[in-house]
């Protein structure tokens, strides 16, 4: 092959590898990255149920900058090392948005692509507070408050309502999880008055939690606060009520939402939980639960709102600035104020939301109820 | 020198005995509690390391597939008493035929992996048979996974809170307390079938020398068949009574149960059937006692030291054979 042949053999190719996004580029790509299958699928999956919504009620109203809005899909498992396979290839498939991920960890892994694409990730989830409040995620935005907001009002209602001097502390060891409780604790020393007998990790997915159940009996904690997720809450619930271990049960917004009912029936009443302000009365929050129930015949999971707004800032953002570049976009998303279905919402310097927060629920007669 | 390195022995030891007597005096019931927790667990791992074990006996083969036969059992039991449940079975019904269904379901399993995966396999060299093994298990995981779901699912107790029960409930629950007296009866009649029956001495046979028993007019391809079979039904009890315990199941409950009713056989010396046993108990017993007593966060970082202590100093485990082996 003579030197004019290579030199055209190269210069196509390369021209294919610059021509490939031009393609592209008459829609607006966005991805939903999550958990969509595992065992925390509930989670991402009304999440996803929330932007696919927002996305067509977007591309009805014209789409963004005149451009129909296209959805692309990830799904992590929430398992951190799944999370960065699924970023890359979100990445080099053209994604220029990212509504994501579910759970912290698996985002806390992703945003390092995206951090270096320059691509904006709003979660409408993770809650943990390394995303926002070290400054090492620039790019991230969120429509769920972040987990010392929600520590700060687990440990005061513990205190102030439940009226408990001795708590147990027990989490997962994951990020989410294990984070929370950290809080919780420096919260409760904080406050004073309330003992911390016990702060233990247990390995998620495990056999048999009867020990621990025994460890917390022997402390004489009077509640119980988890940090982690529906599944192995419901085992430790359903033994601390066949031992018969006198206290009271209280997690976040891991075990908010039907999952927990579902799955320990009738051994989950009374669990406390805090989860997203109840917005239900808010006409757009009962406008697309009835979408959702037309268009999925069942009641919305625990992050479908936070989920539309997600999308919602994204297109406030994108039309504010005018185009889809990096810096341009970022600025424009501490500018924005939505009219989400949670009322009127903003983020602030970190990026987390303003306008929104966490109550407290109770499990009664297999339901969350608000009782704060 | 030698005399202070023997005293500081010497007291480091009697120190930490003190602590763990006192320890036992003053809080008895939660020594009592520990233990009977720690038999609990002890009791399933037993129930699936016996496969374990009398499949490495005969055949010297580490059958990795094991903990997903235990993980169909409680699949299957929780299909028949939601079938059943709906059409307003009596419970004690439902609950014998859950067991049955289980039990049979899984045997079929167990007896098919063997056909599929290990016969074909069983002149090859042993890596070969080790591989398709762990083939077998994730194939059999993301085959349930993907005709089930991926969900956690409900898991209605087969067995009540019996009233009788109640003084002794805040100590060990009816469930615990079935599964050590179900784990007891299984263990017994698997005694009595291998010492005394026609096909029990033809498994001891063939597990001494199979090309002997084979002479001696011992169908070795049966023996080996009912061995998975055995196995494979232990296994099926013990995933139900566990998914009776805890109250929920998923595709993947097989995978972390296997690996430490593995470790157990391994501690107990692989091959024997009291060591099984043996191995299981002590595993289930210093796990709980752990987690009780020190932090339950490196739970499972103890299993394993354990594991690896036993092999360092003594290979064969606590009740197995010392011939070397070449692996």
């Amino acid at each position: 092959m003579n030197t004019f042949l290579k030199s055209l053999t190269v210069g196509v190719l390369s021209m294919m590898l610059f021509a490939a996004p031009g393609f592209a580029s008459d829609t607006i790509k966005v991805a939903n990255a999550g958990a969509l299958s595992g065992d925390l699928a509930p989670y991402g999956i009304s999440a996803l149920r929330g932007v696919e919504m927002a996305v067509e009620d977007i591309n009805e109203q014209g789409g963004i900058l005149g451009k129909k809005v296209e959805l692309m899909l990830g799904d992590d498992v929430c398992k951190p090392e799944v999370a960065v396979n699924v970023a890359t290839k979100l990445v080099s498939d053209g994604a220029q948005m990212i509504v994501g991920h579910v759970c912290s960890g698996a985002t806390i892994a992703a945003n390092k692509i995206y951090k270096d694409a320059g691509i904006i990730l709003i979660s409408s989830s993770a809650t943990n507070d390394d995303l926002t409040l070290t400054g090492e995620h620039p790019n991230f935005f969120r429509t769920i408050s972040n987990d010392g907001a929600q520590a700060a009002l687990m440990t005061d209602f513990a205190k102030n309502e439940l009226k408990v001097k001795k708590v147990a502390l027990i989490h997962d060891k994951g990020d989410y999880g294990k984070g929370q409780m950290e809080l919780a604790r420096n919260a409760f020393e904080k406050m004073g008055d309330v003992d911390i007998v016990l702060f233990e990790g247990v390995t998620t997915g495990a056999m048999d939690y009867s020990a621990i159940v025994s460890k917390i009996k022997r402390s004489e904690a009077e509640l119980v606060m988890w940090g982690g997720y529906h599944s192995d809450a419901s085992k430790i619930i359903q033994l601390i009520k066949k031992k018969r271990v006198d206290t009271l049960f209280m997690g976040a917004d891991g075990i908010y939402g039907d999952n927990l009912p579902n799955l320990a029936g009738e051994f989950a009443e009374g669990v406390y939980a805090t989860g997203p302000n109840d917005t239900s009365s808010n006409p757009k929050h009962q406008a697309l639960t009835k979408g959702h129930q037309e268009k999925y015949g069942e009641d919305p999971g625990t992050f479908f709102i936070t989920g539309y707004t997600c999308m919602q800032a994204l297109a406030a953002a994108a039309e504010k600035a005018g185009t889809l570049e990096y810096e341009a976009m970022r600025a424009a998303m501490f500018d924005i104020t939505v009219d989400s279905p949670m009322g009127p919402i903003g983020f602030d310097k970190n990026g987390d939301i303003v306008g929104a927060g966490f109550s407290v629920y109770r499990v009664i007669d297999g339901k969350y109820q608000q009782v704060n | 020198m030698r005399w202070i390195s023997i005293l500081l022995g010497l007291s480091g030891t009697g120190a930490v005995g003190f602590f763990a007597v006192r320890e036992i005096i003053m809080y008895p019931m939660y020594f009592f509690e520990l233990v009977l927790g720690g038999l609990t667990r002890g009791s399933i791992y037993a129930l699936i390391a016996l496969g374990y074990t009398m499949v490495y006996g005969i055949i010297q083969l580490i059958n990795f597939a094991h903990g997903e036969i235990y993980m169909i059992g409680a699949m299957t039991a929780l299909i028949v008493a939601t079938v059943l449940g709906m059409w307003g079975w009596n419970t004690a019904v439902i609950v014998i035929l859950a067991f049955v269904f289980a039990i049979v379901y899984s045997c079929a399993y167990g007896f098919t992996v063997e056909k599929i995966a290990y016969k074909p396999l069983r002149n090859a060299p042993r890596l070969s048979a080790l591989i398709s093994a762990i083939g077998m298990s994730l194939f059999l995981q993301n085959y349930v996974m993907l005709a089930q779901t991926p969900d956690y699912l409900p898991f209605e107790s087969l067995i009540p809170d019996f009233q009788f029960w109640e003084p002794f409930a805040h100590i060990i629950t009816s469930v615990e307390i079935t599964i050590i007296i179900t784990t007891v009866i299984v263990m017994i009649l698997l005694g009595l079938l291998i010492k005394f029956t026609r096909i029990g001495k033809a498994m001891r046979a063939t597990a001494q020398d199979k090309v002997m028993a084979a002479l001696l007019g011992i169908n070795v391809n049966n023996v080996i068949s009912a061995t998975f079979v055995v196995g494979s039904a232990t296994a099926a009890i013990g995933g139900v009574l566990i998914a009776c315990h805890v109250g929920q199941i998923n595709f993947y409950i097989g995978f972390l149960a296997g690996l430490k009713a593995f470790i157990a056989a391994v501690l107990g010396g692989i091959g024997s059937i009291p060591g099984a046993v043996l191995g299981s108990l002590v595993l289930g017993i210093s796990e709980s006692f752990f987690t009780g007593y020190f932090w339950s966060e490196y739970e499972d970082v103890f299993a394993f030291a354990i594991l690896v202590l036993i092999l360092i100093f003594r290979p064969s485990g606590i009740l197995g054979r010392h011939d070397t082996q070449k692996v």
